[in-house]
Protein backbone atom coordinates (compact mmCIF):
# COMPACT_ATOMS: atom_id res chain seq x y z
CA UNK A 1 0.00 0.00 0.00
CA UNK A 2 1.26 3.56 -0.92
CA UNK A 3 2.07 6.27 1.77
CA UNK A 4 -0.95 8.20 2.67
CA UNK A 5 -0.64 11.89 1.33
CA UNK A 6 -2.81 13.13 4.43
CA UNK A 7 -3.03 11.16 7.56
CA UNK A 8 -4.99 12.42 10.96
CA UNK A 9 -4.31 11.00 14.14
CA UNK A 10 -6.04 11.42 17.46
CA UNK A 11 -7.84 14.39 16.25
CA UNK A 12 -9.77 16.19 19.47
CA UNK A 13 -11.45 19.10 19.70
CA UNK A 14 -14.27 20.22 21.64
CA UNK A 15 -16.53 23.28 22.44
CA UNK A 16 -17.61 23.69 25.63
CA UNK A 17 -18.72 20.58 26.35
CA UNK A 18 -19.32 19.36 23.06
CA UNK A 19 -16.94 17.36 21.35
CA UNK A 20 -17.06 18.24 17.58
CA UNK A 21 -13.75 15.95 17.01
CA UNK A 22 -13.48 12.73 19.02
CA UNK A 23 -10.09 10.56 18.54
CA UNK A 24 -10.50 11.12 14.72
CA UNK A 25 -8.31 9.06 12.65
CA UNK A 26 -8.53 9.29 8.64
CA UNK A 27 -6.13 9.18 5.81
CA UNK A 28 -5.61 9.98 2.59
CA UNK A 29 -4.53 7.70 -0.12
CA UNK A 30 -2.75 8.93 -3.60
CA UNK A 31 -5.12 8.48 -6.39
CA UNK A 32 -8.18 7.71 -4.07
CA UNK A 33 -11.53 9.78 -3.46
CA UNK A 34 -11.93 10.06 0.02
CA UNK A 35 -15.74 10.25 1.38
CA UNK A 36 -16.58 12.06 4.42
CA UNK A 37 -20.41 11.75 5.02
CA UNK A 38 -22.63 12.28 8.22
CA UNK A 39 -25.77 13.95 9.53
CA UNK A 40 -25.66 17.50 9.95
CA UNK A 41 -23.46 18.80 12.93
CA UNK A 42 -21.22 15.66 12.59
CA UNK A 43 -18.77 17.82 12.67
CA UNK A 44 -17.49 17.63 8.92
CA UNK A 45 -16.75 21.85 8.60
CA UNK A 46 -14.97 21.41 12.15
CA UNK A 47 -12.90 18.51 10.60
CA UNK A 48 -12.21 19.97 7.04
CA UNK A 49 -11.27 23.63 8.88
CA UNK A 50 -8.47 21.48 11.37
CA UNK A 51 -7.01 19.75 8.18
CA UNK A 52 -6.87 23.25 6.20
CA UNK A 53 -5.72 24.93 8.86
CA UNK A 54 -7.58 28.20 10.96
CA UNK A 55 -8.91 25.72 13.41
CA UNK A 56 -6.09 24.10 15.52
CA UNK A 57 -6.61 20.87 17.46
CA UNK A 58 -7.26 20.09 21.07
CA UNK A 59 -4.81 17.17 20.20
CA UNK A 60 -3.78 14.74 17.91
CA UNK A 61 -1.72 15.65 14.58
CA UNK A 62 -2.12 16.58 11.03
CA UNK A 63 0.52 14.94 9.13
CA UNK A 64 0.73 15.99 5.41
CA UNK A 65 3.25 14.88 2.76
CA UNK A 66 5.37 13.09 5.83
CA UNK A 67 5.67 16.33 7.44
CA UNK A 68 3.93 17.65 11.33
CA UNK A 69 1.40 20.82 9.82
CA UNK A 70 -0.48 20.87 12.78
CA UNK A 71 0.35 24.04 14.00
CA UNK A 72 0.77 25.55 10.49
CA UNK A 73 -1.05 28.36 9.05
CA UNK A 74 -4.04 28.10 6.48
CA UNK A 75 -1.54 30.04 4.20
CA UNK A 76 1.36 27.68 5.16
CA UNK A 77 -0.65 24.57 4.30
CA UNK A 78 -2.12 26.23 1.57
CA UNK A 79 1.42 26.51 0.05
CA UNK A 80 2.75 23.11 0.70
CA UNK A 81 -0.34 21.74 -1.51
CA UNK A 82 -3.63 21.67 0.23
CA UNK A 83 -6.28 23.10 -2.38
CA UNK A 84 -9.54 23.55 -0.82
CA UNK A 85 -12.96 24.40 -1.47
CA UNK A 86 -15.44 26.07 0.52
CA UNK A 87 -19.17 24.82 1.75
CA UNK A 88 -20.15 28.54 1.02
CA UNK A 89 -18.19 30.16 -2.18
CA UNK A 90 -16.02 32.01 -0.86
CA UNK A 91 -14.47 34.39 -4.06
CA UNK A 92 -13.76 37.93 -4.60
CA UNK A 93 -16.88 38.95 -6.20
CA UNK A 94 -16.21 41.83 -7.36
CA UNK A 95 -13.40 40.42 -9.17
CA UNK A 96 -14.01 38.61 -12.98
CA UNK A 97 -13.49 35.10 -13.15
CA UNK A 98 -10.31 34.77 -14.74
CA UNK A 99 -9.15 37.61 -12.22
CA UNK A 100 -10.16 34.90 -9.39
CA UNK A 101 -8.15 31.82 -11.26
CA UNK A 102 -5.31 34.36 -11.51
CA UNK A 103 -5.16 35.30 -8.02
CA UNK A 104 -4.90 31.36 -7.24
CA UNK A 105 -2.42 31.13 -10.15
CA UNK A 106 -0.22 33.90 -8.09
CA UNK A 107 -1.09 32.88 -4.36
CA UNK A 108 0.62 29.52 -5.99
CA UNK A 109 4.04 31.00 -7.66
CA UNK A 110 4.31 33.68 -4.12
CA UNK A 111 5.90 36.50 -5.81
CA UNK A 112 2.81 38.76 -4.66
CA UNK A 113 4.91 41.62 -3.97
CA UNK A 114 5.53 43.09 -7.43
CA UNK A 115 4.20 47.04 -7.64
CA UNK A 116 5.02 47.64 -10.74
CA UNK A 117 4.00 45.21 -14.33
CA UNK A 118 0.48 44.46 -14.54
CA UNK A 119 -1.11 41.29 -13.08
CA UNK A 120 -3.85 41.02 -15.79
CA UNK A 121 -0.58 41.07 -18.51
CA UNK A 122 1.37 38.12 -16.92
CA UNK A 123 1.30 35.87 -19.61
CA UNK A 124 2.49 32.82 -17.29
CA UNK A 125 -0.02 33.78 -14.34
CA UNK A 126 -3.15 33.94 -17.64
CA UNK A 127 -2.02 31.00 -19.13
CA UNK A 128 -2.48 28.90 -15.85
CA UNK A 129 -5.74 30.57 -15.24
CA UNK A 130 -6.87 29.91 -17.98
CA UNK A 131 -6.48 26.39 -18.13
CA UNK A 132 -8.25 26.14 -15.29
CA UNK A 133 -11.01 27.61 -16.68
CA UNK A 134 -11.12 25.82 -19.69
CA UNK A 135 -10.52 22.40 -17.57
CA UNK A 136 -14.13 22.97 -14.97
CA UNK A 137 -15.68 24.62 -18.09
CA UNK A 138 -15.58 28.22 -17.24
CA UNK A 139 -13.43 29.50 -20.00
CA UNK A 140 -16.10 31.19 -21.97
CA UNK A 141 -17.25 33.23 -18.78
CA UNK A 142 -13.87 34.60 -18.18
CA UNK A 143 -14.69 37.61 -18.70
CA UNK A 144 -17.57 38.14 -16.28
CA UNK A 145 -17.96 39.41 -12.98
CA UNK A 146 -17.89 36.57 -10.34
CA UNK A 147 -20.78 38.40 -8.50
CA UNK A 148 -22.88 37.66 -11.88
CA UNK A 149 -22.32 33.67 -12.03
CA UNK A 150 -24.37 31.22 -11.08
CA UNK A 151 -24.44 29.60 -7.63
CA UNK A 152 -23.23 26.00 -9.75
CA UNK A 153 -20.83 28.37 -11.77
CA UNK A 154 -19.30 29.71 -8.38
CA UNK A 155 -18.58 26.31 -7.41
CA UNK A 156 -16.88 25.43 -10.54
CA UNK A 157 -15.02 28.80 -10.21
CA UNK A 158 -14.24 27.42 -6.70
CA UNK A 159 -12.44 24.45 -8.28
CA UNK A 160 -10.82 26.40 -10.70
CA UNK A 161 -8.91 28.32 -8.29
CA UNK A 162 -8.34 24.85 -6.57
CA UNK A 163 -6.75 24.06 -9.77
CA UNK A 164 -4.68 26.84 -10.25
CA UNK A 165 -2.82 25.79 -7.03
CA UNK A 166 -1.79 22.55 -8.03
CA UNK A 167 -2.03 20.52 -5.23
CA UNK A 168 -0.99 17.64 -3.56
CA UNK A 169 -4.51 17.22 -2.16
CA UNK A 170 -8.09 18.27 -2.41
CA UNK A 171 -10.05 19.34 0.25
CA UNK A 172 -13.79 19.74 -1.24
CA UNK A 173 -16.28 21.06 1.41
CA UNK A 174 -20.04 19.87 0.09
CA UNK A 175 -19.17 21.37 -3.77
CA UNK A 176 -22.04 20.17 -5.27
CA UNK A 177 -24.31 21.60 -2.40
CA UNK A 178 -27.34 23.38 -4.56
CA UNK A 179 -25.77 22.53 -7.92
CA UNK A 180 -28.95 20.70 -9.34
CA UNK A 181 -29.57 17.37 -11.16
CA UNK A 182 -27.31 18.49 -14.21
CA UNK A 183 -24.47 20.43 -12.22
CA UNK A 184 -23.64 17.44 -9.91
CA UNK A 185 -23.70 15.37 -12.75
CA UNK A 186 -20.99 17.15 -14.29
CA UNK A 187 -19.13 18.02 -11.31
CA UNK A 188 -19.20 13.77 -10.49
CA UNK A 189 -17.97 13.30 -14.28
CA UNK A 190 -14.95 15.96 -13.33
CA UNK A 191 -14.22 14.85 -9.85
CA UNK A 192 -13.54 11.26 -11.27
CA UNK A 193 -11.38 12.80 -13.84
CA UNK A 194 -9.64 14.63 -11.17
CA UNK A 195 -8.63 11.88 -8.41
CA UNK A 196 -5.56 11.09 -10.84
CA UNK A 197 -3.65 14.78 -10.34
CA UNK A 198 -4.11 14.63 -6.58
CA UNK A 199 -6.50 12.77 -3.92
CA UNK A 200 -9.68 14.31 -2.88
CA UNK A 201 -11.11 14.67 0.46
CA UNK A 202 -14.54 14.96 0.03
CA UNK A 203 -17.17 15.97 2.16
CA UNK A 204 -20.99 15.50 0.56
CA UNK A 205 -24.22 14.81 1.74
CA UNK A 206 -25.38 14.10 -2.11
CA UNK A 207 -25.34 10.15 -1.31
CA UNK A 208 -25.47 9.60 -5.14
CA UNK A 209 -22.57 11.25 -5.98
CA UNK A 210 -21.06 9.78 -3.01
CA UNK A 211 -21.40 6.58 -4.46
CA UNK A 212 -20.73 7.17 -7.34
CA UNK A 213 -17.41 8.57 -6.97
CA UNK A 214 -15.63 7.28 -3.75
CA UNK A 215 -13.23 4.87 -3.18
CA UNK A 216 -13.46 5.19 0.15
CA UNK A 217 -15.90 6.56 3.16
CA UNK A 218 -15.81 7.37 6.13
CA UNK A 219 -18.56 7.94 8.33
CA UNK A 220 -18.23 10.70 10.84
CA UNK A 221 -21.17 10.74 13.85
CA UNK A 222 -20.55 13.41 16.63
CA UNK A 223 -17.47 13.90 15.97
CA UNK A 224 -16.71 10.14 15.92
CA UNK A 225 -15.27 8.03 13.20
CA UNK A 226 -17.53 4.75 13.38
CA UNK A 227 -16.87 3.34 10.16
CA UNK A 228 -14.41 3.76 7.10
CA UNK A 229 -14.10 1.36 3.74
CA UNK A 230 -15.44 0.62 0.43
CA UNK A 231 -18.71 1.77 -0.41
CA UNK A 232 -19.84 -2.35 -0.38
CA UNK A 233 -18.78 -1.86 2.70
CA UNK A 234 -20.30 1.01 4.49
CA UNK A 235 -23.61 0.27 2.43
CA UNK A 236 -23.59 -2.87 4.49
CA UNK A 237 -22.46 -1.72 7.88
CA UNK A 238 -25.42 -2.03 10.22
CA UNK A 239 -23.64 0.24 12.23
CA UNK A 240 -23.69 2.46 9.32
CA UNK A 241 -27.67 2.15 8.73
CA UNK A 242 -28.71 2.66 12.61
CA UNK A 243 -26.67 5.54 13.57
CA UNK A 244 -27.05 7.53 10.37
CA UNK A 245 -28.78 6.32 7.90
CA UNK A 246 -31.79 6.20 10.36
CA UNK A 247 -32.91 2.27 10.01
CA UNK A 248 -33.80 1.51 13.56
CA UNK A 249 -34.45 -1.76 12.53
CA UNK A 250 -32.08 -3.03 9.57
CA UNK B 1 -11.82 55.23 -23.03
CA UNK B 2 -13.64 55.09 -20.10
CA UNK B 3 -15.74 57.67 -18.46
CA UNK B 4 -13.53 57.74 -14.88
CA UNK B 5 -10.58 58.07 -17.31
CA UNK B 6 -12.24 61.01 -19.05
CA UNK B 7 -13.00 62.50 -15.56
CA UNK B 8 -9.93 62.15 -14.15
CA UNK B 9 -7.93 63.75 -17.38
CA UNK B 10 -10.64 66.53 -17.37
CA UNK B 11 -9.88 67.43 -13.71
CA UNK B 12 -5.65 67.02 -14.46
CA UNK B 13 -6.21 69.69 -17.82
CA UNK B 14 -8.34 72.17 -15.55
CA UNK B 15 -5.96 72.31 -12.56
CA UNK B 16 -2.74 72.96 -15.52
CA UNK B 17 -4.94 75.76 -17.25
CA UNK B 18 -6.19 77.14 -14.21
CA UNK B 19 -3.66 78.42 -12.85
CA UNK B 20 -2.10 79.93 -15.69
CA UNK B 21 -5.49 82.27 -16.25
CA UNK B 22 -5.21 83.13 -12.78
CA UNK B 23 -1.66 84.16 -13.41
CA UNK B 24 -2.48 85.96 -16.53
CA UNK B 25 -5.38 87.49 -14.38
CA UNK B 26 -2.79 88.34 -11.19
CA UNK B 27 -4.29 86.62 -9.20
CA UNK B 28 -1.83 84.61 -7.32
CA UNK B 29 -4.21 84.08 -4.14
CA UNK B 30 -6.20 81.69 -6.63
CA UNK B 31 -2.74 79.84 -7.39
CA UNK B 32 -2.42 79.57 -4.08
CA UNK B 33 -5.31 78.02 -3.63
CA UNK B 34 -5.44 75.40 -6.17
CA UNK B 35 -1.89 74.31 -4.74
CA UNK B 36 -3.93 73.69 -1.40
CA UNK B 37 -6.12 71.21 -3.86
CA UNK B 38 -3.25 69.65 -5.12
CA UNK B 39 -1.61 68.86 -2.11
CA UNK B 40 -4.69 67.92 -0.56
CA UNK B 41 -5.55 65.14 -3.26
CA UNK B 42 -2.01 63.71 -2.83
CA UNK B 43 -2.64 63.42 0.63
CA UNK B 44 -6.44 62.18 -0.33
CA UNK B 45 -4.44 60.12 -2.57
CA UNK B 46 -2.28 58.24 -0.21
CA UNK B 47 -5.47 57.67 1.99
CA UNK B 48 -6.83 56.26 -0.86
CA UNK B 49 -4.09 53.50 -1.06
CA UNK B 50 -5.04 52.11 2.76
CA UNK B 51 -9.12 52.96 2.50
CA UNK B 52 -9.99 52.01 -1.22
CA UNK B 53 -7.24 49.54 -2.41
CA UNK B 54 -7.06 47.93 1.20
CA UNK B 55 -10.09 48.95 2.80
CA UNK B 56 -8.82 50.20 6.09
CA UNK B 57 -10.55 52.50 7.41
CA UNK B 58 -7.57 54.91 9.05
CA UNK B 59 -9.04 57.53 11.21
CA UNK B 60 -5.03 58.68 12.04
CA UNK B 61 -3.75 60.13 8.67
CA UNK B 62 -3.50 63.06 10.01
CA UNK B 63 0.06 61.82 11.73
CA UNK B 64 1.20 60.81 8.43
CA UNK B 65 0.78 64.44 7.18
CA UNK B 66 1.93 65.96 10.57
CA UNK B 67 5.01 64.28 10.66
CA UNK B 68 5.65 65.03 6.70
CA UNK B 69 4.92 68.33 7.65
CA UNK B 70 7.26 68.78 10.50
CA UNK B 71 9.72 66.32 9.03
CA UNK B 72 9.92 69.33 6.23
CA UNK B 73 9.99 72.08 9.06
CA UNK B 74 12.51 70.77 11.56
CA UNK B 75 15.05 71.01 8.56
CA UNK B 76 14.44 73.94 7.22
CA UNK B 77 14.36 75.29 10.99
CA UNK B 78 17.64 73.86 11.59
CA UNK B 79 19.15 75.41 8.50
CA UNK B 80 18.11 78.52 9.14
CA UNK B 81 19.06 78.49 12.38
CA UNK B 82 22.29 77.16 11.58
CA UNK B 83 22.24 74.77 14.24
CA UNK B 84 22.77 70.97 13.69
CA UNK B 85 20.22 68.77 13.57
CA UNK B 86 22.14 66.03 15.93
CA UNK B 87 25.86 66.12 16.73
CA UNK B 88 26.30 63.15 18.14
CA UNK B 89 26.99 59.98 16.36
CA UNK B 90 27.74 62.68 13.52
CA UNK B 91 26.55 66.06 12.61
CA UNK B 92 23.69 66.09 11.01
CA UNK B 93 22.64 69.53 9.49
CA UNK B 94 19.75 71.08 8.62
CA UNK B 95 18.19 71.60 4.75
CA UNK B 96 16.84 74.20 3.01
CA UNK B 97 16.87 71.54 -0.67
CA UNK B 98 13.12 70.38 -1.25
CA UNK B 99 14.17 67.20 -2.63
CA UNK B 100 15.81 66.15 0.56
CA UNK B 101 12.81 67.34 2.66
CA UNK B 102 10.33 64.91 0.52
CA UNK B 103 13.15 62.38 1.56
CA UNK B 104 13.42 62.94 4.69
CA UNK B 105 9.40 63.29 4.90
CA UNK B 106 8.78 59.96 2.99
CA UNK B 107 11.27 58.05 5.35
CA UNK B 108 9.61 59.45 8.53
CA UNK B 109 6.43 59.01 7.65
CA UNK B 110 7.08 55.05 6.16
CA UNK B 111 8.73 54.46 9.47
CA UNK B 112 5.64 55.71 11.08
CA UNK B 113 3.47 54.13 8.96
CA UNK B 114 4.79 50.67 9.42
CA UNK B 115 5.08 51.27 13.45
CA UNK B 116 1.46 52.26 13.86
CA UNK B 117 0.02 49.98 11.18
CA UNK B 118 2.06 46.42 12.44
CA UNK B 119 0.48 47.03 15.57
CA UNK B 120 -3.02 48.33 14.55
CA UNK B 121 -3.48 45.80 12.07
CA UNK B 122 -3.81 42.96 14.92
CA UNK B 123 -7.21 44.67 15.23
CA UNK B 124 -10.07 45.09 12.34
CA UNK B 125 -13.27 47.13 12.26
CA UNK B 126 -14.25 49.73 15.06
CA UNK B 127 -11.00 48.95 16.82
CA UNK B 128 -8.67 49.70 13.62
CA UNK B 129 -10.38 53.23 13.37
CA UNK B 130 -9.93 53.83 17.26
CA UNK B 131 -6.21 52.74 17.66
CA UNK B 132 -4.94 54.44 14.26
CA UNK B 133 -6.73 57.61 15.80
CA UNK B 134 -5.09 57.28 18.82
CA UNK B 135 -1.52 56.54 17.91
CA UNK B 136 -1.90 59.97 15.81
CA UNK B 137 -3.71 61.88 18.78
CA UNK B 138 -0.39 60.52 21.20
CA UNK B 139 1.96 62.38 17.98
CA UNK B 140 -0.29 65.13 18.05
CA UNK B 141 0.06 65.70 22.13
CA UNK B 142 3.76 65.08 22.11
CA UNK B 143 4.11 67.83 18.96
CA UNK B 144 2.05 69.97 21.68
CA UNK B 145 4.10 69.58 24.63
CA UNK B 146 7.26 69.37 22.91
CA UNK B 147 8.84 73.16 22.87
CA UNK B 148 12.12 72.53 21.04
CA UNK B 149 9.99 73.34 17.89
CA UNK B 150 7.88 75.36 18.76
CA UNK B 151 5.33 73.09 20.85
CA UNK B 152 1.52 74.56 20.45
CA UNK B 153 2.55 77.81 18.68
CA UNK B 154 4.02 75.76 15.73
CA UNK B 155 7.26 76.53 13.55
CA UNK B 156 8.02 79.04 11.01
CA UNK B 157 9.56 78.49 7.41
CA UNK B 158 10.70 82.07 6.79
CA UNK B 159 11.69 81.26 3.30
CA UNK B 160 10.24 78.29 1.25
CA UNK B 161 12.49 75.56 0.68
CA UNK B 162 14.69 75.71 -2.55
CA UNK B 163 14.12 74.02 -5.93
CA UNK B 164 17.04 73.42 -8.10
CA UNK B 165 16.46 75.74 -11.10
CA UNK B 166 13.15 77.19 -9.87
CA UNK B 167 12.27 80.39 -7.47
CA UNK B 168 9.43 78.30 -5.31
CA UNK B 169 8.28 81.83 -3.34
CA UNK B 170 6.64 82.26 -7.07
CA UNK B 171 3.34 80.63 -6.49
CA UNK B 172 3.02 79.47 -10.04
CA UNK B 173 6.33 77.81 -9.86
CA UNK B 174 5.74 75.88 -6.61
CA UNK B 175 2.60 75.08 -8.15
CA UNK B 176 4.07 73.40 -11.16
CA UNK B 177 6.34 71.20 -8.82
CA UNK B 178 2.94 69.91 -6.44
CA UNK B 179 1.53 69.46 -9.87
CA UNK B 180 4.46 67.22 -11.38
CA UNK B 181 4.61 65.72 -7.72
CA UNK B 182 0.93 64.83 -8.09
CA UNK B 183 1.46 63.09 -11.63
CA UNK B 184 4.17 61.05 -10.07
CA UNK B 185 1.86 60.09 -7.25
CA UNK B 186 -1.12 59.36 -9.41
CA UNK B 187 0.88 57.48 -11.82
CA UNK B 188 2.16 55.41 -9.08
CA UNK B 189 -0.94 54.72 -7.24
CA UNK B 190 -2.52 53.30 -11.04
CA UNK B 191 0.46 50.99 -11.49
CA UNK B 192 -0.15 49.74 -8.03
CA UNK B 193 -3.49 49.25 -8.24
CA UNK B 194 -2.99 46.82 -11.40
CA UNK B 195 0.02 45.42 -10.40
CA UNK B 196 0.20 41.50 -8.85
CA UNK B 197 0.34 43.22 -5.00
CA UNK B 198 -2.54 45.35 -6.32
CA UNK B 199 -4.55 42.53 -7.10
CA UNK B 200 -3.95 40.67 -3.89
CA UNK B 201 -4.51 43.65 -1.62
CA UNK B 202 -8.03 43.79 -3.60
CA UNK B 203 -8.59 40.34 -3.17
CA UNK B 204 -7.79 40.47 0.36
CA UNK B 205 -9.85 43.58 0.90
CA UNK B 206 -13.00 41.24 -0.56
CA UNK B 207 -12.31 38.13 1.24
CA UNK B 208 -9.56 37.42 3.83
CA UNK B 209 -10.49 33.30 3.48
CA UNK B 210 -10.04 33.28 -0.59
CA UNK B 211 -6.09 35.07 0.13
CA UNK B 212 -4.91 32.44 2.82
CA UNK B 213 -6.42 29.61 1.01
CA UNK B 214 -4.29 30.48 -2.56
CA UNK B 215 -1.20 30.38 0.39
CA UNK B 216 -0.87 34.34 1.00
CA UNK B 217 -1.01 36.05 4.31
CA UNK B 218 -3.31 38.99 4.37
CA UNK B 219 -1.10 40.94 7.31
CA UNK B 220 1.66 41.55 5.13
CA UNK B 221 -0.51 43.12 2.15
CA UNK B 222 -2.75 45.14 4.77
CA UNK B 223 0.81 46.30 6.20
CA UNK B 224 2.68 46.79 2.48
CA UNK B 225 -0.54 49.38 1.82
CA UNK B 226 -0.95 50.98 5.24
CA UNK B 227 2.78 52.18 5.04
CA UNK B 228 2.60 52.77 1.14
CA UNK B 229 -0.33 55.18 2.35
CA UNK B 230 1.19 56.84 4.92
CA UNK B 231 4.59 57.35 2.89
CA UNK B 232 2.33 59.33 0.17
CA UNK B 233 -0.15 61.27 2.83
CA UNK B 234 3.68 62.34 4.34
CA UNK B 235 4.89 63.78 1.42
CA UNK B 236 2.02 65.78 1.38
CA UNK B 237 2.90 66.99 4.82
CA UNK B 238 6.02 67.83 3.31
CA UNK B 239 4.61 69.96 0.60
CA UNK B 240 1.95 71.12 3.02
CA UNK B 241 4.19 72.37 5.41
CA UNK B 242 6.43 74.43 2.18
CA UNK B 243 2.87 75.72 0.83
CA UNK B 244 2.37 77.50 4.27
CA UNK B 245 5.81 78.39 5.67
CA UNK B 246 4.29 77.07 8.62
CA UNK B 247 3.94 73.60 10.37
CA UNK B 248 1.94 73.65 13.42
CA UNK B 249 0.30 70.69 15.65
CA UNK B 250 -3.05 71.11 13.81
CA UNK B 251 -1.63 69.37 10.66
CA UNK B 252 -1.65 66.24 13.24
CA UNK B 253 -4.73 67.05 14.48
CA UNK B 254 -8.04 64.25 14.49
CA UNK B 255 -9.84 66.88 12.22
CA UNK B 256 -7.26 66.75 9.44
CA UNK B 257 -7.30 63.16 9.46
CA UNK B 258 -11.31 63.40 9.23
CA UNK B 259 -10.71 66.07 6.42
CA UNK B 260 -8.57 63.78 4.46
CA UNK B 261 -11.35 60.86 4.54
CA UNK B 262 -13.48 63.63 3.36
CA UNK B 263 -11.91 64.05 0.29
CA UNK B 264 -11.82 60.49 -0.60
CA UNK B 265 -15.76 60.15 0.46
CA UNK B 266 -16.69 63.36 -1.87
CA UNK B 267 -14.42 62.08 -4.91
CA UNK B 268 -15.00 58.20 -4.74
CA UNK B 269 -13.48 55.71 -2.31
CA UNK B 270 -11.06 53.35 -4.37
CA UNK B 271 -10.99 55.81 -7.52
CA UNK B 272 -7.87 56.28 -8.46
CA UNK B 273 -8.75 59.92 -9.43
CA UNK B 274 -11.64 60.15 -6.58
CA UNK B 275 -9.52 61.90 -4.10
CA UNK B 276 -8.30 64.52 -6.83
CA UNK B 277 -11.88 65.50 -7.14
CA UNK B 278 -12.60 65.23 -3.88
CA UNK B 279 -10.25 67.84 -2.59
CA UNK B 280 -10.70 70.37 -5.61
CA UNK B 281 -14.83 70.10 -4.34
CA UNK B 282 -13.66 70.31 -1.07
CA UNK B 283 -11.18 73.51 -1.72
CA UNK B 284 -13.96 75.15 -4.09
CA UNK B 285 -16.68 74.46 -1.03
CA UNK B 286 -14.75 76.14 1.43
CA UNK B 287 -14.37 79.36 -0.88
CA UNK B 288 -17.41 79.60 -2.17
CA UNK B 289 -19.22 78.86 1.00
CA UNK B 290 -16.43 80.20 3.08
CA UNK B 291 -16.72 83.37 1.40
CA UNK B 292 -20.93 83.59 1.85
CA UNK B 293 -20.79 82.36 5.63
CA UNK B 294 -18.50 81.51 8.32
CA UNK B 295 -20.55 78.63 9.44
CA UNK B 296 -19.63 76.99 6.30
CA UNK B 297 -19.01 73.41 7.66
CA UNK B 298 -22.77 73.54 8.41
CA UNK B 299 -23.18 72.82 4.23
CA UNK B 300 -19.78 70.67 4.02
CA UNK B 301 -21.79 68.40 6.26
CA UNK B 302 -24.64 68.39 4.63
CA UNK B 303 -23.72 67.41 1.30
CA UNK B 304 -21.52 64.83 2.56
CA UNK B 305 -24.90 63.45 4.51
CA UNK B 306 -25.91 63.46 0.88
CA UNK B 307 -23.27 61.42 -0.54
CA UNK B 308 -23.00 58.97 2.22
CA UNK B 309 -26.81 58.36 1.89
CA UNK B 310 -27.86 59.00 -1.85
CA UNK B 311 -24.37 58.75 -3.74
CA UNK B 312 -21.95 56.27 -2.50
CA UNK B 313 -19.14 56.03 -5.20
CA UNK B 314 -18.40 59.95 -4.13
CA UNK B 315 -17.99 62.30 -7.34
CA UNK B 316 -17.05 59.38 -9.32
CA UNK B 317 -19.88 57.10 -8.84
CA UNK B 318 -22.12 60.32 -9.44
CA UNK B 319 -20.42 60.99 -12.67
CA UNK B 320 -18.86 58.23 -14.25
CA UNK B 321 -20.93 55.51 -12.92
CA UNK B 322 -20.33 52.41 -10.76
CA UNK B 323 -16.72 50.59 -11.20
CA UNK B 324 -16.56 48.03 -13.59
CA UNK B 325 -14.39 44.72 -12.40
CA UNK B 326 -11.05 45.75 -12.34
CA UNK B 327 -10.11 45.61 -15.81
Amino acid sequence: MTEPVLSLSGISKSFGGLKASDNVNLDLRPGEIHALIGPNGAGKSTLIKQIAGGLRPDSGTVMFDERDVTGLSTAQRARLGMGRTFQVSSLVMDYTVLQNAVIGALGHRGDVFGFFRQAMKDQALLDVASEALEQVGLADFRNFRTAELSHGQRRQLEVAVALTLSPRIFLMDEPMAGLGVEGSHRLIGFLDGLRHKAPILLVEHDMDAVFSLADRISVLVYGKIIATGTVAEIRASREVRVAYLGEEDA
Amino acid sequence: MKRETVLTAVLLVGLLVAPILASLADEPFLITLLTRAIIFAIAGIGLNVALGLGGLVSFGHAAFFGLGGYAMGVLAFHAQTYTPLAEWPFVIEGSQSMITGWIVAILVSTVAALAIGALSLRTSGVYFIMITLAFAQMIYYFAISFPAYGGEDGLSIYVRNRFPGLNTMDPLQFFAVCYGLLLIVLASVWRISKSRYGLMLGAARQNTDRVQAVGQVPYGLFLTAFTISGAITGLAGALFADLNRFVSPSMLSWQTSGEIMVFVILGGVGRLGGPLAGAVLFILLEHVLGGMSDYWHIYLGAILLGVVLFARGGLYGLIAGREAAND
